[in-house]
């Protein structure tokens, strides 16, 4: 009888084997000779991992304890391969378009690269598949202790923990050996597959000798078999119609929606056309796997009565003495556990690191590692972490189950959780109303459903919901009963629980998408899934190259507008040494170009289409137009009423700017009008009342001479008045020619100090004439009209007993400065004084109407010079700058 | 006894237009020319009769009527006012200040001493 070590060593023998296969396959498509591992026969036994441990012991069990609807396993899948390859083409031509890593995968990019969606769908596919990675670890404990039961007292001390551990741990082991050694999902994992497809031959051919010993060893020929299948009671089961459909349309969901099916079926398909291969090759390995299970199942009840039917693969060669065939027979299923487990643990790795792992530690980074070399490490890291953890989840949930429940439940199990995915899944293929906000709702009620009334209730009796909540409801409430919900407790549980959790989760999926909008990543997404054949019917066409930079340029025309968009390219193509418009589609082009894109339509966006259209993924440009035209209108909208407002925020800006300025003028126009109106009744009060006075009569001839004397100089004030306000008008208007030649400076100050001082004079006039003598071109009879204002200025407000004024050119002839040896301009007066009509002092002294000043800032301004006050000279000083445009000014 | 008038004003040939008209009609005229010491003048010897110049040097007439209506003593003096801006808005801000009357310049001779007659009259 075989050893405990004798049959480790086989198991160990058989492993190291596998390891060979899968280094090999590894070894040759590193070097290219992949011909024969992208083979249609390869990927067709590599789906074979449907077939699981369950499978292989457990549908001979289901057999003995259900009749014939075991078939319904095989069944669902066998549909969809041969009548739905068309479905399957689409998800795989999604798949290598879109680089689908994971089922969760497919969905979060369907709805908009939807983070949260990938959380949810990955969580989902954990809790399903954990127990179901349980199963098959205690598949092969289980197997071991068939062994020992048969070996007796040689098996003491097995502990059927330890070689789970065992095998949980060497399956991690050769996981991430064979597993994480592509990044790129896309990159396909030849050596895993290759002991997959190695596996399932391994397992076939078990079943098939285990079959084959039954009929011709045992059973006497098929038509003694037939005779014993008719007498045993598997024959008298009866079968219910609802559970058949059921479970048919459950397990053909389960073929698209179970993480590991998806991982083989879409992520590892090297070549469409592989497809149709399987469509008709996979459905008959299935039959095959399905042939002897009746028979089987019949004898091992007829031999073997009261043991455990799931082991009747093993228990009925052993009980026959056949020891090499039940060896075989072991490793088969140590295959369908094994090669699920992979497979499923790869997956779930994928997911878990791909959608919560990595996204943590990016946010836990926040921008720092946009560096390819970092993200790819940490990537592969938490991947192989993400192994380590499913299958240590995986172990720890057979240890805490138990190990009693029957193999075939805890399958169904994870069925009906994985297939909560399929109505987000199947309306994002087809339904491009289908929104994030439906697979979300839809997915977590079903999710939430499925735990309560299928997941929770199988783990164990009690272990997790008390008796009296399976009994009465939580709190009592008799419609939340887990096996009964709303009542429904008529129903078999499975179907209860498929029905609610499905049809709800449907309903939402449905209901809130109808209800919401998908956004413009989204909109995206869904026309590239839904219409993935009319966009990729030559997948791989967008390399690197001149016409993608003509692609790019043209969808970046639609969003930066066509003048900057060239800008960027034609300034990228400058740096790169190109002539013309289209640089070379480099990695830092394009990060530059997505940064000015990111500036229009945010970074995400940006993100998402320069990746789809850079990575060679196939997307149309038309999809893209799409898309940037929408952004593009509504960014044209929006600045457009941007636009708007800003003209109305001008227009009432130069309104309430011109409202000022006609308010300030209408001011000064009224002060104008009222100090003229001063200047004019002043000595025309005089007149006036003199004049009467002269006309009454009984004057002395003294006071006769005085009044006339009085009209007539009155009469002459109104009459400077009036030259005056002409003279500024008319300086004002800009109007009177300027009358400009060459002039001596001297000349004109003498001209001036002749007109503004009387002869006799008490003003003292202090000059340097050898300064004086410089030559400008100006209008001399206006600059002199400036040295007339401001020495008569200085004759009449200069209060110094002994007045002087001191004329001195400065700056070579530059300015010249006008400044007596009175107490001078108080500050704030001194501000004012250039202004009409500003007046200092006495009335009656000054004589004028206040006009001087501000008329020699109108001419000084006319001729391009300045005037201004100069404080702190001692007494009133002001500076004339001379015209700087004056050509000459050298020493005459 | 001689009534007597203060005159307000800083035109020098007005002053003396005003005092001559006044003088021969039989008026004691008083002269003051600055603002801004012209109340100190009416509180020190306070006249029958004030004619204030709206324009003038230190503190305009405005303000020196508004000050004048304040004071208690003098609330009832007959002020006249004269304008050379003889705008509206000048004549109801005299009004509203409480002149007892207010003339643009130029005036004539005999509507002057007619107005000035009738306020020391009242």
């Amino acid at each position: 009888m075989l050893s405990f070590n004798g049959l480790v060593a086989i198991s160990a023998t058989y492993v190291a084997f596998l390891f060979a296969v899968a280094f090999a396959a590894d070894r040759r498509a590193a070097r290219g000779h992949d011909g024969w591992l992208r083979s249609p026969w390869i990927y067709t036994l590599s789906l074979s991992i449907y077939c699981t441990a369950w499978t292989f012991y457990g549908a001979v069990g289901y057999a003995a304890r259900s009749g014939l609807e075991y078939l319904t396993i095989y069944l669902g899948p066998s549909l969809v391969m041969l009548g739905w390859w068309w479905l399957l083409r689409k998800l795989v031509r999604i798949g290598r378009a879109q680089r689908i890593t994971s089922i969760a995968d497919l969905v979060s990019s369907r709805f908009g690269k939807s983070t949260s969606l990938g959380v949810i769908v990955t969580l989902l596919a954990v809790v399903g598949v954990t127990p179901y990675i349980a199963l098959q670890l205690q598949s092969i404990s289980q197997s071991f202790a068939v062994f020992g039961a048969a070996g007796g007292a040689r098996w003491h001390g097995l502990d059927a923990g330890s070689v789970a551990l065992w095998s949980a741990a060497g399956l991690a082991l050769f996981t991430i050996l064979f597993g994480t050694r592509n990044l790129d999902a896309n990159e396909r994992h030849h050596g895993i597959v290759m002991a997959v497809a190695v596996e399932a031959v391994v397992k076939l051919g078990a079943l098939v000798a285990v079959g084959v010993f039954v009929v011709w060893g045992l059973g006497g020929g098929p038509a003694g078999m037939l005779a014993r299948i008719d007498a045993s009671p598997i024959a008298a089961w009866e079968q219910s119609g609802g559970r058949w459909v059921a479970y048919t349309a459950l397990s053909a969901a389960a073929l698209l929606c179970l993480p590991r099916m998806f991982q083989v079926l879409v992520v590892e398909n090297a070549d469409e056309s592989h497809l149709a291969t399987a469509s008709w090759a996979f459905p008959l390995y299935l039959l095959v796997m399905s042939l002897f299970v009746v028979p089987i199942a019949v004898m091992g009840l007829e031999l073997l009565p009261g043991t455990n039917p799931d082991m009747f693969v093993l228990t009925l060669p052993l009980s026959q003495g056949r020891e090499g065939l039940a060896v075989w027979a072991f490793l088969g299923g140590f295959s369908s556990a094994t090669s699920m487990v992979l497979v499923a643990t790869i997956a779930l790795a994928t997911m878990v690191s791909n959608h919560i792992v990595v996204p943590l530690w990016l946010r836990a980074r926040s921008g720092g590692a946009m560096m390819s070399g970092d993200v790819r490490s940490v990537v592969l890291t938490a991947r192989r972490l993400s192994i380590v953890a499913v299958l240590g989840l995986g172990y720890l949930y057979f240890r805490l189950s138990g190990g009693g429940a029957a193999l075939a439940s805890i399958g169904l199990v994870a069925f009906v959780g994985v297939v909560q995915v399929l109505p987000a899944m199947i309306g994002g293929l087809f339904w491009r109303g289908a929104t994030r906000g439906g697979a979300a709702a839809g997915l977590l009620a079903g999710f939430g459903l499925w735990l309560w009334t299928m997941f929770l209730p199988s783990v164990g009796d009690g272990a997790l919901l008390s008796a009296q909540v399976m009994a009465d409801g939580p709190w009592g409430l008799d419609w939340l009963r887990p096996r009964a919900l709303f009542g429904a407790a008529t129903l078999d549980p499975v179907l209860h629980a498929a029905i609610w959790s499905l049809g709800i989760n449907t309903a939402l999926f449905v209901a809130v998408s109808l209800l919401s909008f998908p956004g413009p990543v989204e909109r995206l997404q869904g026309a590239q899934f839904v219409n993935v054949f009319d966009h990729s019917d030559n997948p791989g066409s967008w390399m690197r190259g001149a016409a993608e930079a003509e692609d790019l340029l043209v969808m970046a025309q639609r969003i930066l507008g066509p003048a900057e968009a060239q800008q960027v390219f034609a300034r990228a193509a400058g740096a790169q040494g190109k002539a013309g418009w289209l640089p070379d589609v480099t990695p830092g082009f394009i990060q530059e170009l997505e940064r000015e894109l990111a500036g229009s339509v945010g970074a995400a966006t940006a993100h998402a289409m320069l990746g789809q259209m850079t990575q060679g993924a196939s997307v149309s440009v038309e999809d893209l137009i799409a898309v940037a035209d929408e952004a593009a209108q509504i960014m044209e909208y929006s600045t457009r009423l941007e636009q708007k407002s800003a003209e109305l925020e001008r227009t009432a800006g130069a309104l309430r700017e011109a409202n000022a300025k006609l308010t300030a003028l209408s001011v000064q126009k009224d002060a104008f009008l009222s100090q003229i109106s001063h200047e004019l009744r002043t000595p025309m009060t005089s007149i006036r009342a003199f004049s009467e006075i002269l006309q009454a009569g009984g004057l002395n001839p003294q006071e006769q001479t005085r009044f006339a004397g009085i009209i007539g100089e009155e009469a002459g004030r109104l009459t400077r008045l009036l030259d005056e306000l002409l003279d500024l008008a008319v300086l004002e208007s800009g109007q009177g020619r300027l009358d400009v030649r060459a002039v001596r400076l001297d000349e004109m100050i003498d001209r001036a100090l002749a007109a503004a001082l009387p002869e006799g004079g008490s003003m003292k006039v202090l000059r340097r004439r050898a300064e004086e003598a410089v030559a400008l071109e100006t209008d001399a009879d206006r600059l002199t009209q400036v040295f007339i204002n401001l020495i008569t200025n200085a004759r009449k407000y200069c209060d110094a007993p002994a007045p002087e004024l001191r004329i001195e050119v400065r700056d070579a002839g530059r300015a010249v400065d006008f400044i007596d040896n009175g107490s001078g301009i108080a500050p704030e007066q001194s501000r004012v004084i250039f202004e009409k009509f500003s007046r200092l002092g006495d009335p009656g002294k000054a004589g004028g109407a206040g006009l001087g000043l501000a008329i020699c800032r109108e001419i000084m301004s006319r001729l391009g010079g300045a005037i201004s006050y100069l404080p702190g000279q001692g007494g009133a000083a002001f500076r004339v700058a001379l015209p700087a445009t004056a050509p000459s000014l050298s020493n005459a | 006894m001689a009534r007597r008038v203060l005159l307000i004003e800083d035109e020098p040939n007005i002053i003396e237009a005003i005092s001559f008209i006044l003088s021969r009609d039989g008026w004691t005229v008083h002269t003051h020319s600055d603002g801004a010491t012209a109340l100190d003048r009416v509180r020190a010897h306070p006249p029958d009769l004030v004619i204030l110049d709206a324009m003038l040097p230190g503190l305009s007439g405005f303000d020196i009527l508004g000050e004048l209506r304040a004071d208690a003593g003098l609330g009832d003096l007959p002020v006249m006012m004269l304008t050379a801006r003889g705008q509206d808005r000048d004549r109801a801000l005299a009004m509203r200040l409480g002149a007892t009357h207010f003339m643009t310049k130029p005036f004539s001779n005999a509507e002057i001493l007619d107005r000035v007659r009738a306020l020391a009259r009242a």
